[in-house]
């Protein structure tokens, strides 16, 4: 596994406890520096919000459960505006619902994190089983052209740690981060050792400096990422929804219109050493690379280790961050491939993305979408059918 | 009773003058309802460091970037979810809401009654101009009945929101109403809505001249001022004279308040005994 963020989270573990993934988020949350959550009730992220309820209140935060999902995910960024680090947790058709918020946040670039666990859809769907069906609206769901970064942890210690890094990267990055993970994972309890509290180091927002009168909002340097002013610190802001200049006001000049989004749209990419994580297992000589996710990984590392018991040379590729995804690693493991499998719980979504960064590679799915889980031995399966028809 | 006069309030040192001419049409109420907002702003001593304003989308919500202070303009509907946010995460702010009749009442009518419901220390301004003036008039859940808009060809066949009904059923500490004839009133009411502890809904009947006005041959902006305030019942006349008013009209002034309390000093408290209690919850 490649490092994520140095510094974030360090090995230092304290002693092993048995955690749900979910539980897991509010701890890392927690750890993070989170001091505010505003959740509304809904199957399979429940949890989230229940554990932040008891959690926040002895270390000075302020839970609170709101009208719906759409009032908890402005009240998160209003929370944010006001320079506290702020979570939301939700499911798909929660996640449909605070997608224009999330836009918001993403062009007034105010940080926040939402967890959004993946149940069967689409609509209500299958509000207990698992599913990795949010994996492109969690991309483009909002309107427009926006910046977003999705991470998608495959365990309970990593959806821990991935809380943390989104926390770090929302903050530094001014961005909302999606932490993306299936019930199965969001469910599933086992046994963790999480970092002791003082191997994790929380990531602070820059804030504005200097003289009110030189400050402009979205003037950013090199980084792209511009200070952020916070009330009551002299500013006197403006912060909009609408395409605004870098003084924070309004504009529809175009120039100044095609200046202010080319910074917002390139703003990941050109931090995007510090955003993309991945995990890649025995794909230095892998004639099948199978590209997974969340659970669905988690068979293909079993389906992988299986194979190659029986002397195929079969590879795993899993984004950690799957937006923006790491492409330039997928095609470094993919370069001796001559097939490349994509199980995932869906009818078809992360696919499409493996066959836009890997043209010319033979790229095949493996689709489940009635609330069961991908088993390894139907990976395998695949697996040894793909390696017999490349020879 | 009497008032204060405007003499030594200057506005321009609420306003932001880089945002000069103002978007509002001639005629519109809007203008002074903003007058009159920062004037009890002013009245109170405000710090415009301390002051932060959310508003929403609309003529109304576009208000916020004129003001000289912490301003958010939010998606629509939306402002008091998070103004909401805003106000818990920072109880040092002096929180003020201004929306709109379709932005409050429609799109986010589920937010103001939970607000209310709520009781959170936030001042929410509703200018009332009966329609969606931005987008080119059309009904809205104030448009009085039988009116003409421009998705109501045929006369509006449906009832008008009492907003202040409404806020005070969903329990809201503070509730009045105002029309922008009365400057001073209408200064008085929201200075009182700005002390309250706990949430204050003010609505402001204002007039949409140019489009609605013009929709329904109502006049001028002086003649439609003058029709609201001929129209209005203040509310220390109420049950005391029954002409020259009439049945249906609107009752002004402070429409109902109570004492429930305040919301974030409620969690706040609940946190601090959480707190001398840890070692039974702790940080699980």
């Amino acid at each position: 596994m490649n490092a994520p963020e140095a510094g974030v989270v360090r090995d230092r573990v304290a002693p092993p406890r048995l955690l749900s993934g979910n539980h897991a988020a509010a701890l890392g949350a927690l750890a993070a520096g989170c001091r505010f959550f505003a959740g509304y009730p809904i199957t399979p992220s429940s949890e989230v919000a229940e554990r932040m309820a008891r959690l926040l209140p002895p270390v000075g935060g302020v839970f609170v459960q709101m009208e719906d999902e759409i009032a908890s995910m402005a009240a998160v960024i209003g929370a944010s505006m006001g320079g506290v680090k702020a979570m939301t947790a939700t499911s798909g058709p929660g996640f449909s619902l605070k997608l224009e918020n999330l836009g918001y946040a993403a062009a007034a670039e105010i940080p926040c994190v939402i967890v959004d666990v993946m149940r069967g859809g689409p609509s209500t769907g299958m509000p207990t089983r698992p599913a990795q069906g949010d994996l492109m609206q969690s991309r483009w769901g909002s309107h427009g052209d926006y910046p977003v970064i999705v991470v998608t942890p495959a365990s309970v210690r990593e959806v821990h740690d991935e809380t943390v890094r989104a926390f770090a990267l929302a903050e530094s990055l001014r961005t909302p981060v999606v932490v993306l993970y299936d019930q199965a994972i969001a469910q599933l309890t086992e046994t963790v050792e999480l970092p002791t509290a003082d191997a994790i180091r929380p990531v602070e927002r820059r804030w504005a400096a200097g003289a009110p009168g030189d400050y402009q909002p979205y003037a950013a340097g090199d980084d792209q990422v511009p200070p952020m002013a916070r009330p009551g610190d002299g500013y006197r802001t403006h912060t909009t929804g609408l395409t605004h200049a870098e003084s924070g006001f309004p504009t529809q000049a175009p120039a100044v219109v095609e200046r202010n989004q080319a910074r917002l749209l390139t703003k990941l990419q050109r931090n995007r050493a510090r955003i993309e994580s991945f995990e890649v297992e025995r794909t230095g000589d892998a004639e099948v690379l199978v590209v997974a996710i969340g659970i669905s990984a988690r068979a293909a590392k079993r389906a992988v280790t299986a194979a190659r018991a029986q002397g195929i040379a079969a590879g795993l590729f899993r984004p950690i961050t799957l937006w923006p995804f790491p492409e330039d690693a997928l095609r470094a493991a993919a370069a001796g491939a001559r097939a490349v499998l994509v199980p995932e719980l869906n009818a078809g979504q992360l696919v499409l993305e493996v066959e836009r960064v890997l043209r010319g590679h033979r790229v095949v799915g493996l689709n489940r979408y009635d609330g069961e889980p991908i088993a390894p031995a139907q990976i395998e399966a695949r697996i040894g059918q793909l390696a017999r028809e490349a020879k | 009773m009497t008032f204060d006069t405007a003499a030594d309030f200057d506005v321009r040192r609420y306003l932001r003058p880089e945002r000069m001419p103002h978007h509002l049409c001639p005629g519109c109420g809007h203008g002074i309802a903003l007058r009159a907002l920062l004037w009890a702003i002013d009245d109170e001593g405000i710090d415009q460091d301390r002051l932060a304003v959310v508003s929403g989308i609309g003529c109304a919500g576009r208000l916020s970037a004129n003001i000289d202070a912490n301003t958010f303009h939010v998606t629509h509907g939306r402002p008091l979810a998070f103004a909401t946010g805003l106000a818990l995460a920072r109880p040092d702010l002096q929180v003020v809401v201004i929306t709109g009749d379709g932005d409050c009442l429609a799109i986010g009518g589920n937010h103001l009654i939970h607000a209310c419901r709520r009781n959170l220390k936030l001042t929410c301004l509703m200018l009332n101009n009966e329609t969606y003036g931005m987008t080119g008039g059309q009904v809205s859940p104030t448009t009085s009945e039988s009116m003409l808009t421009t998705t109501t060809p045929l006369g509006n066949a449906e009832p008008a929101f009492d907003a202040c009904a409404l806020a005070a059923a969903a329990g809201a500490g503070f509730v009045g109403r105002e029309v922008t004839h009365h400057v001073p009133k209408l200064k008085e009411l929201v200075r009182q809505g700005l002390r309250h502890p706990g949430f204050a809904f003010i609505e402001v009947l204002s007039d949409c001249t140019e489009i609605f006005g013009r929709k329904n041959e109502l006049g001028s902006s002086p003649e439609m001022v003058m029709r609201q305030k001929s129209g209005i019942r203040p509310d220390a006349y109420r049950d005391t004279v029954d002409t020259p008013f009439r049945s249906t009209e609107l009752r002004t002034g402070v429409l109902a308040t109570n004492a429930r309390p305040e919301y974030g000093t409620a969690y706040r408290a609940a946190c601090a005994r959480t707190v001398v209690n840890a070692g039974q919850g702790g940080a699980t």
